[in-house]
Protein backbone atom coordinates (compact mmCIF):
# COMPACT_ATOMS: atom_id res chain seq x y z
CA UNK A 1 0.00 0.00 0.00
CA UNK A 2 1.01 3.67 -0.77
CA UNK A 3 2.17 5.39 1.81
CA UNK A 4 0.42 7.82 3.74
CA UNK A 5 1.48 11.18 6.01
CA UNK A 6 -0.61 13.40 7.73
CA UNK A 7 1.28 16.94 8.53
CA UNK A 8 -0.46 18.56 11.62
CA UNK A 9 -0.64 20.42 14.30
CA UNK A 10 -1.89 20.01 17.75
CA UNK A 11 -4.00 22.74 18.40
CA UNK A 12 -5.99 22.40 15.20
CA UNK A 13 -9.42 21.04 14.66
CA UNK A 14 -8.67 20.95 10.39
CA UNK A 15 -5.69 18.74 11.48
CA UNK A 16 -7.95 16.27 13.61
CA UNK A 17 -10.83 16.23 11.16
CA UNK A 18 -8.51 14.19 9.00
CA UNK A 19 -6.63 12.26 12.32
CA UNK A 20 -10.50 11.13 12.98
CA UNK A 21 -11.82 10.14 9.01
CA UNK A 22 -8.16 8.03 8.96
CA UNK A 23 -8.79 6.30 12.78
CA UNK A 24 -12.52 5.49 11.59
CA UNK A 25 -11.23 4.05 8.25
CA UNK A 26 -8.67 2.17 9.96
CA UNK A 27 -6.16 3.76 7.71
CA UNK A 28 -2.47 3.36 9.00
CA UNK A 29 -0.43 6.68 8.25
CA UNK A 30 2.26 8.73 10.03
CA UNK A 31 1.89 12.04 11.45
CA UNK A 32 4.09 14.83 11.53
CA UNK A 33 3.72 17.68 13.99
CA UNK A 34 4.38 21.21 12.40
CA UNK A 35 5.28 24.28 14.80
CA UNK A 36 2.95 26.89 12.90
CA UNK A 37 5.53 29.40 14.20
CA UNK A 38 8.07 27.81 12.60
CA UNK A 39 6.84 26.41 9.10
CA UNK A 40 8.77 23.50 8.00
CA UNK A 41 9.88 23.71 4.04
CA UNK A 42 8.54 20.95 3.34
CA UNK A 43 5.24 22.54 4.44
CA UNK A 44 5.61 25.50 1.97
CA UNK A 45 6.78 22.79 -0.60
CA UNK A 46 3.50 21.22 -0.65
CA UNK A 47 1.05 23.99 0.27
CA UNK A 48 2.47 26.92 -1.28
CA UNK A 49 -1.37 28.30 -1.99
CA UNK A 50 -2.12 28.61 1.75
CA UNK A 51 1.06 27.43 3.38
CA UNK A 52 -1.22 25.53 5.89
CA UNK A 53 -2.05 22.73 7.68
CA UNK A 54 -3.47 19.88 7.57
CA UNK A 55 -1.22 18.45 4.38
CA UNK A 56 -2.85 14.83 3.65
CA UNK A 57 0.43 12.83 1.50
CA UNK A 58 -0.74 9.86 -0.23
CA UNK A 59 2.25 7.92 -2.10
CA UNK A 60 3.94 11.56 -1.71
CA UNK A 61 1.15 13.43 -3.57
CA UNK A 62 0.02 16.19 -1.64
CA UNK A 63 -3.66 17.21 -0.47
CA UNK A 64 -4.62 20.24 1.27
CA UNK A 65 -7.81 21.95 2.73
CA UNK A 66 -9.43 19.26 5.18
CA UNK A 67 -12.72 19.31 3.50
CA UNK A 68 -11.23 18.28 0.42
CA UNK A 69 -9.01 15.55 2.03
CA UNK A 70 -12.09 14.31 2.96
CA UNK A 71 -13.49 13.57 -0.05
CA UNK A 72 -10.56 12.22 -1.05
CA UNK A 73 -10.29 9.98 1.65
CA UNK A 74 -13.70 8.58 1.19
CA UNK A 75 -13.12 8.15 -2.90
CA UNK A 76 -9.91 5.86 -1.87
CA UNK A 77 -10.98 3.82 0.98
CA UNK A 78 -14.62 3.65 0.67
CA UNK A 79 -14.97 1.57 4.01
CA UNK A 80 -16.68 2.80 6.43
CA UNK A 81 -18.38 5.21 4.39
CA UNK A 82 -18.44 8.74 5.74
CA UNK A 83 -21.14 10.20 3.58
CA UNK A 84 -24.64 8.21 2.87
CA UNK A 85 -25.36 6.42 -0.19
CA UNK A 86 -28.51 8.14 -1.82
CA UNK A 87 -27.12 11.34 -3.81
CA UNK A 88 -29.76 13.39 -2.59
CA UNK A 89 -28.90 12.66 0.76
CA UNK A 90 -24.84 12.90 0.15
CA UNK A 91 -26.31 16.48 -1.09
CA UNK A 92 -28.25 17.22 1.93
CA UNK A 93 -24.63 15.59 3.86
CA UNK A 94 -22.22 18.34 1.67
CA UNK A 95 -24.61 21.27 2.02
CA UNK A 96 -23.90 20.67 5.76
CA UNK A 97 -20.49 19.97 5.94
CA UNK A 98 -20.01 23.55 3.84
CA UNK A 99 -22.16 24.96 6.15
CA UNK A 100 -20.03 23.97 9.25
CA UNK A 101 -16.62 24.67 7.25
CA UNK A 102 -18.16 28.28 6.31
CA UNK A 103 -19.75 29.47 9.35
CA UNK A 104 -17.54 27.67 12.02
CA UNK A 105 -14.48 29.81 11.10
CA UNK A 106 -16.79 32.74 13.13
CA UNK A 107 -15.55 31.05 16.54
CA UNK A 108 -12.20 32.20 15.05
CA UNK A 109 -12.87 35.40 14.55
CA UNK A 110 -14.29 35.52 17.61
CA UNK A 111 -11.04 34.35 19.21
CA UNK A 112 -8.59 36.50 17.10
CA UNK A 113 -10.71 40.21 17.54
CA UNK A 114 -12.24 42.08 20.58
CA UNK A 115 -15.20 44.67 20.52
CA UNK A 116 -17.09 45.71 17.36
CA UNK A 117 -15.89 43.28 15.32
CA UNK A 118 -15.80 40.01 17.72
CA UNK A 119 -19.49 41.34 18.92
CA UNK A 120 -20.11 40.55 14.91
CA UNK A 121 -18.41 37.06 15.04
CA UNK A 122 -20.03 35.93 18.52
CA UNK A 123 -23.97 36.88 16.31
CA UNK A 124 -22.29 34.65 13.41
CA UNK A 125 -21.42 32.10 15.76
CA UNK A 126 -24.68 32.30 17.55
CA UNK A 127 -27.01 32.01 14.02
CA UNK A 128 -24.55 28.81 12.67
CA UNK A 129 -26.23 26.78 16.12
CA UNK A 130 -28.98 28.22 15.64
CA UNK A 131 -29.54 26.85 11.95
CA UNK A 132 -27.81 23.57 12.99
CA UNK A 133 -30.25 22.99 16.16
CA UNK A 134 -33.61 24.10 14.08
CA UNK A 135 -32.43 21.60 11.05
CA UNK A 136 -30.79 19.25 13.08
CA UNK A 137 -32.24 15.68 11.43
CA UNK A 138 -34.55 14.29 13.86
CA UNK A 139 -33.95 10.73 15.99
CA UNK A 140 -30.31 10.98 14.68
CA UNK A 141 -27.40 9.86 17.16
CA UNK A 142 -24.77 11.91 14.44
CA UNK A 143 -25.86 13.71 11.73
CA UNK A 144 -24.95 10.97 9.77
CA UNK A 145 -26.75 8.71 11.49
CA UNK A 146 -25.73 5.94 13.66
CA UNK A 147 -22.46 6.25 13.07
CA UNK A 148 -19.99 9.50 12.41
CA UNK A 149 -20.19 11.02 8.98
CA UNK A 150 -18.48 13.85 7.07
CA UNK A 151 -20.75 16.76 8.92
CA UNK A 152 -20.39 15.54 12.53
CA UNK A 153 -16.09 15.28 11.65
CA UNK A 154 -16.40 18.78 10.13
CA UNK A 155 -18.39 19.82 13.64
CA UNK A 156 -15.69 18.64 15.61
CA UNK A 157 -14.69 22.43 16.60
CA UNK A 158 -17.89 23.23 17.55
CA UNK A 159 -17.74 20.26 19.66
CA UNK A 160 -14.52 20.37 21.50
CA UNK A 161 -12.52 24.07 20.75
CA UNK A 162 -15.69 26.28 20.75
CA UNK A 163 -16.04 25.44 24.61
CA UNK A 164 -12.28 26.82 25.06
CA UNK A 165 -12.57 29.74 22.80
CA UNK A 166 -15.68 30.70 24.95
CA UNK A 167 -14.09 30.29 28.42
CA UNK A 168 -11.43 32.43 26.94
CA UNK A 169 -13.08 35.41 25.63
CA UNK A 170 -15.60 35.02 28.12
CA UNK A 171 -18.67 34.50 26.15
CA UNK A 172 -21.66 31.42 26.68
CA UNK A 173 -22.93 30.43 23.36
CA UNK A 174 -23.34 27.23 23.85
CA UNK A 175 -26.79 27.14 26.28
CA UNK A 176 -28.06 24.04 26.72
CA UNK A 177 -31.77 25.79 26.97
CA UNK A 178 -30.88 27.45 23.71
CA UNK A 179 -29.64 23.83 22.11
CA UNK A 180 -30.39 21.29 23.77
CA UNK A 181 -30.29 18.93 20.63
CA UNK A 182 -26.54 19.86 19.49
CA UNK A 183 -25.09 19.91 23.47
CA UNK A 184 -26.57 16.41 23.58
CA UNK A 185 -24.65 15.76 19.62
CA UNK A 186 -21.50 17.26 21.47
CA UNK A 187 -21.81 14.20 23.81
CA UNK A 188 -22.51 12.00 21.68
CA UNK A 189 -19.69 12.64 19.45
CA UNK A 190 -16.84 13.59 22.15
CA UNK A 191 -17.68 10.09 24.16
CA UNK A 192 -17.42 7.85 20.73
CA UNK A 193 -14.06 5.90 21.69
CA UNK A 194 -12.44 6.65 18.29
CA UNK A 195 -13.07 10.90 18.86
CA UNK A 196 -12.51 10.57 22.51
CA UNK A 197 -9.03 8.45 22.29
CA UNK A 198 -8.00 11.24 19.44
CA UNK A 199 -8.75 14.78 21.16
CA UNK A 200 -6.03 17.08 22.11
CA UNK A 201 -6.10 17.47 25.91
CA UNK A 202 -8.93 20.73 26.98
CA UNK A 203 -6.40 22.26 29.30
CA UNK A 204 -3.47 22.73 27.28
CA UNK A 205 -5.31 23.93 24.84
CA UNK A 206 -6.90 26.45 26.90
CA UNK A 207 -3.02 27.38 28.20
CA UNK A 208 -1.97 27.47 24.31
CA UNK A 209 -4.98 29.36 22.71
CA UNK A 210 -5.01 31.97 25.89
CA UNK A 211 -1.22 32.77 25.26
CA UNK A 212 -1.58 33.13 21.48
CA UNK A 213 -4.69 35.44 22.30
CA UNK A 214 -2.47 37.25 24.40
CA UNK A 215 0.35 37.57 22.08
CA UNK A 216 -2.51 38.91 19.75
CA UNK A 217 -3.62 41.64 21.67
CA UNK A 218 0.46 42.79 23.21
CA UNK A 219 0.51 46.48 22.43
CA UNK A 220 3.01 47.50 19.49
CA UNK B 1 -38.75 10.36 -16.28
CA UNK B 2 -37.92 13.28 -13.31
CA UNK B 3 -38.62 16.23 -12.92
CA UNK B 4 -35.67 18.88 -12.71
CA UNK B 5 -35.97 22.58 -12.11
CA UNK B 6 -33.47 24.80 -11.79
CA UNK B 7 -34.61 28.18 -9.54
CA UNK B 8 -31.96 31.29 -10.39
CA UNK B 9 -32.08 35.04 -11.23
CA UNK B 10 -30.17 36.06 -14.36
CA UNK B 11 -27.45 38.34 -13.12
CA UNK B 12 -26.11 35.92 -10.88
CA UNK B 13 -23.14 34.09 -11.99
CA UNK B 14 -23.99 30.84 -9.39
CA UNK B 15 -26.99 29.82 -11.66
CA UNK B 16 -24.84 29.70 -14.25
CA UNK B 17 -22.51 27.31 -12.94
CA UNK B 18 -26.00 25.21 -12.67
CA UNK B 19 -27.38 25.94 -16.27
CA UNK B 20 -23.99 25.06 -17.86
CA UNK B 21 -23.62 21.35 -15.85
CA UNK B 22 -26.92 20.50 -16.98
CA UNK B 23 -26.60 21.75 -20.69
CA UNK B 24 -22.81 20.12 -20.82
CA UNK B 25 -24.75 16.78 -19.87
CA UNK B 26 -27.71 17.00 -22.13
CA UNK B 27 -30.19 16.92 -19.09
CA UNK B 28 -33.27 18.75 -19.54
CA UNK B 29 -34.74 20.98 -16.74
CA UNK B 30 -37.08 23.92 -16.52
CA UNK B 31 -35.53 27.11 -15.17
CA UNK B 32 -37.34 28.95 -13.17
CA UNK B 33 -36.64 32.75 -12.74
CA UNK B 34 -37.08 34.32 -9.58
CA UNK B 35 -37.80 37.73 -10.00
CA UNK B 36 -36.65 41.03 -8.41
CA UNK B 37 -34.60 38.66 -6.76
CA UNK B 38 -32.95 41.44 -4.40
CA UNK B 39 -36.04 42.59 -3.53
CA UNK B 40 -38.70 39.46 -3.25
CA UNK B 41 -38.03 35.79 -2.11
CA UNK B 42 -40.49 33.53 -3.87
CA UNK B 43 -42.22 31.14 -1.54
CA UNK B 44 -40.26 28.28 -4.05
CA UNK B 45 -37.07 29.89 -2.60
CA UNK B 46 -38.11 29.85 0.77
CA UNK B 47 -39.06 26.55 0.88
CA UNK B 48 -36.15 24.72 -0.60
CA UNK B 49 -33.49 26.93 0.71
CA UNK B 50 -34.12 27.84 3.95
CA UNK B 51 -31.15 28.32 5.90
CA UNK B 52 -29.83 30.99 3.08
CA UNK B 53 -32.88 32.09 1.32
CA UNK B 54 -30.58 32.32 -1.54
CA UNK B 55 -30.49 31.22 -5.50
CA UNK B 56 -30.15 28.81 -7.59
CA UNK B 57 -31.44 26.04 -6.07
CA UNK B 58 -32.13 22.71 -7.91
CA UNK B 59 -35.36 20.45 -7.53
CA UNK B 60 -35.01 17.00 -9.31
CA UNK B 61 -38.02 14.92 -8.73
CA UNK B 62 -39.48 16.99 -5.87
CA UNK B 63 -36.04 17.62 -3.15
CA UNK B 64 -34.43 20.99 -3.25
CA UNK B 65 -30.48 21.06 -2.80
CA UNK B 66 -29.22 24.24 -2.57
CA UNK B 67 -25.54 25.89 -2.95
CA UNK B 68 -23.99 25.85 -6.11
CA UNK B 69 -20.81 23.87 -5.62
CA UNK B 70 -22.91 20.91 -4.23
CA UNK B 71 -25.27 21.32 -6.55
CA UNK B 72 -22.60 20.70 -9.32
CA UNK B 73 -21.62 17.51 -7.38
CA UNK B 74 -24.89 15.67 -6.87
CA UNK B 75 -25.65 16.88 -10.83
CA UNK B 76 -22.17 14.89 -11.89
CA UNK B 77 -23.07 12.05 -9.40
CA UNK B 78 -26.61 11.59 -10.89
CA UNK B 79 -25.57 11.75 -14.61
CA UNK B 80 -22.15 10.78 -14.97
CA UNK B 81 -22.19 10.94 -18.76
CA UNK B 82 -19.66 13.74 -20.23
CA UNK B 83 -17.84 13.86 -16.48
CA UNK B 84 -17.18 17.17 -15.30
CA UNK B 85 -14.67 15.66 -12.80
CA UNK B 86 -11.25 13.64 -13.70
CA UNK B 87 -11.76 9.61 -12.91
CA UNK B 88 -8.41 9.61 -10.98
CA UNK B 89 -8.87 10.31 -7.19
CA UNK B 90 -5.90 12.81 -7.07
CA UNK B 91 -6.99 14.77 -10.11
CA UNK B 92 -10.58 14.95 -8.27
CA UNK B 93 -8.36 16.32 -5.47
CA UNK B 94 -6.95 18.98 -7.29
CA UNK B 95 -9.78 19.96 -8.86
CA UNK B 96 -11.55 20.37 -5.98
CA UNK B 97 -8.77 22.38 -4.09
CA UNK B 98 -9.53 24.73 -7.32
CA UNK B 99 -13.34 25.03 -7.21
CA UNK B 100 -13.20 25.47 -2.93
CA UNK B 101 -10.33 28.91 -3.68
CA UNK B 102 -12.53 30.24 -5.76
CA UNK B 103 -16.18 29.91 -2.85
CA UNK B 104 -13.64 30.94 -0.87
CA UNK B 105 -11.72 34.01 -2.55
CA UNK B 106 -13.39 35.09 -5.53
CA UNK B 107 -17.25 34.60 -4.32
CA UNK B 108 -16.24 36.61 -1.57
CA UNK B 109 -14.59 39.35 -3.68
CA UNK B 110 -17.85 39.46 -6.44
CA UNK B 111 -20.07 40.54 -3.29
CA UNK B 112 -17.36 43.32 -1.77
CA UNK B 113 -16.37 44.33 -5.56
CA UNK B 114 -20.34 45.55 -5.91
CA UNK B 115 -20.86 46.22 -2.35
CA UNK B 116 -17.45 47.57 -0.56
CA UNK B 117 -16.87 51.50 -0.82
CA UNK B 118 -14.02 53.29 0.05
CA UNK B 119 -11.31 51.67 2.40
CA UNK B 120 -12.60 48.46 2.43
CA UNK B 121 -13.22 48.23 -1.96
CA UNK B 122 -9.20 48.75 -2.03
CA UNK B 123 -9.10 46.20 0.28
CA UNK B 124 -10.83 43.75 -2.15
CA UNK B 125 -9.12 45.06 -5.12
CA UNK B 126 -5.58 44.11 -3.58
CA UNK B 127 -7.64 40.93 -2.68
CA UNK B 128 -8.40 40.43 -6.18
CA UNK B 129 -4.89 41.01 -7.09
CA UNK B 130 -3.43 38.30 -5.12
CA UNK B 131 -6.54 35.63 -6.10
CA UNK B 132 -5.41 36.33 -9.95
CA UNK B 133 -1.45 35.89 -9.04
CA UNK B 134 -2.76 32.44 -7.11
CA UNK B 135 -4.25 31.29 -10.22
CA UNK B 136 -1.75 32.82 -12.47
CA UNK B 137 1.10 30.81 -10.66
CA UNK B 138 -0.53 27.55 -9.28
CA UNK B 139 -3.36 26.98 -10.94
CA UNK B 140 -3.33 27.38 -14.76
CA UNK B 141 -1.28 25.71 -17.94
CA UNK B 142 -3.65 23.57 -19.64
CA UNK B 143 -6.38 25.01 -22.14
CA UNK B 144 -9.06 24.46 -19.24
CA UNK B 145 -8.32 23.41 -15.37
CA UNK B 146 -10.07 20.24 -16.45
CA UNK B 147 -7.57 19.67 -19.12
CA UNK B 148 -7.98 19.69 -22.80
CA UNK B 149 -12.02 19.69 -21.89
CA UNK B 150 -14.14 22.19 -19.68
CA UNK B 151 -14.54 21.05 -16.02
CA UNK B 152 -16.05 21.45 -12.74
CA UNK B 153 -13.99 23.88 -11.34
CA UNK B 154 -13.73 25.89 -14.91
CA UNK B 155 -17.36 26.64 -14.25
CA UNK B 156 -17.13 27.32 -10.87
CA UNK B 157 -14.16 29.91 -11.38
CA UNK B 158 -15.01 30.82 -14.47
CA UNK B 159 -17.98 32.23 -13.79
CA UNK B 160 -17.14 34.54 -11.35
CA UNK B 161 -14.20 35.90 -12.87
CA UNK B 162 -16.40 36.46 -15.83
CA UNK B 163 -18.31 38.51 -13.76
CA UNK B 164 -15.44 39.94 -12.19
CA UNK B 165 -13.98 40.89 -15.71
CA UNK B 166 -17.15 43.33 -16.09
CA UNK B 167 -17.12 44.95 -12.49
CA UNK B 168 -13.68 45.87 -13.66
CA UNK B 169 -15.36 47.79 -16.68
CA UNK B 170 -17.22 49.45 -13.76
CA UNK B 171 -15.24 50.41 -10.81
CA UNK B 172 -12.92 51.29 -13.60
CA UNK B 173 -9.70 49.03 -12.60
CA UNK B 174 -8.36 46.60 -15.25
CA UNK B 175 -6.29 43.54 -14.21
CA UNK B 176 -6.92 40.41 -16.24
CA UNK B 177 -4.32 41.50 -18.68
CA UNK B 178 -2.62 39.26 -21.14
CA UNK B 179 0.67 41.07 -20.63
CA UNK B 180 0.55 40.56 -16.52
CA UNK B 181 -1.59 37.54 -16.21
CA UNK B 182 -0.76 35.36 -19.53
CA UNK B 183 -1.66 31.82 -18.85
CA UNK B 184 -5.14 33.57 -16.67
CA UNK B 185 -5.85 35.38 -19.94
CA UNK B 186 -5.58 32.93 -22.15
CA UNK B 187 -7.88 30.54 -19.93
CA UNK B 188 -10.33 33.24 -19.54
CA UNK B 189 -10.78 33.75 -23.36
CA UNK B 190 -10.88 30.14 -23.93
CA UNK B 191 -13.15 29.75 -21.75
CA UNK B 192 -16.05 32.70 -22.62
CA UNK B 193 -15.47 31.26 -26.26
CA UNK B 194 -16.60 27.75 -25.51
CA UNK B 195 -19.89 27.04 -26.98
CA UNK B 196 -21.55 25.51 -24.07
CA UNK B 197 -20.83 29.41 -22.12
CA UNK B 198 -20.90 31.69 -24.93
CA UNK B 199 -24.45 30.45 -26.09
CA UNK B 200 -25.95 30.37 -22.41
CA UNK B 201 -24.78 33.71 -20.82
CA UNK B 202 -26.47 36.94 -19.97
CA UNK B 203 -25.43 39.74 -22.56
CA UNK B 204 -23.03 41.58 -21.84
CA UNK B 205 -24.44 45.36 -21.82
CA UNK B 206 -27.41 44.08 -19.92
CA UNK B 207 -25.13 42.85 -17.03
CA UNK B 208 -22.70 45.96 -17.25
CA UNK B 209 -25.86 48.20 -16.58
CA UNK B 210 -27.68 45.89 -13.82
CA UNK B 211 -24.49 46.13 -12.02
CA UNK B 212 -23.75 49.94 -12.53
CA UNK B 213 -26.77 50.98 -11.09
CA UNK B 214 -26.58 48.36 -8.27
CA UNK B 215 -23.15 49.83 -7.71
CA UNK B 216 -24.03 53.74 -8.14
CA UNK B 217 -27.24 52.90 -5.51
CA UNK B 218 -25.01 51.20 -2.72
CA UNK B 219 -22.43 54.33 -3.57
CA UNK B 220 -24.83 56.65 -2.96
CA UNK B 221 -26.30 55.06 0.25
CA UNK B 222 -22.78 54.74 1.49
CA UNK B 223 -22.35 58.86 1.17
CA UNK B 224 -25.72 59.69 2.40
CA UNK B 225 -25.16 57.28 5.70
Amino acid sequence: MEEVKLHGAWPSPFSYRIIWALQLKGIPYEYVEEDLSNKSSLLLQYNPVHRKIPVFLHGGKPVCESMVILEYIEEVWPNNPLLPNDPNERAVARFWAKFADDKGLSMWKMFRTEGNEQEKARTECQEMLRQLEEHWPAGKKFFGGGSIGMVDIALGGVAHWLPVIEEIVGVNILDPLAFPKLLKWIYNFKEEPIIKQNLPDQNEMFLFLKKQREILFLSP
Amino acid sequence: MAEVKVLGAWPSPFGYRVIWALKHKGVKFEYIEEEDHLNKKSKLRLQSNPVHQKVPVFIHDGKPVAESTVILEYIEETWPQNPLLPQDPYERAMARFWIKLGEDKATTLFFAFIRAVGEDHEKATNEWKELLQILEKHGLGKKFFGGEEIGMADLALGSVVCWLEIFEEIVGVKMIEAVSFPRLHQWIQNFKQEPLIKDNIPDRQKLVSFFKHRREAIVAAAKAS
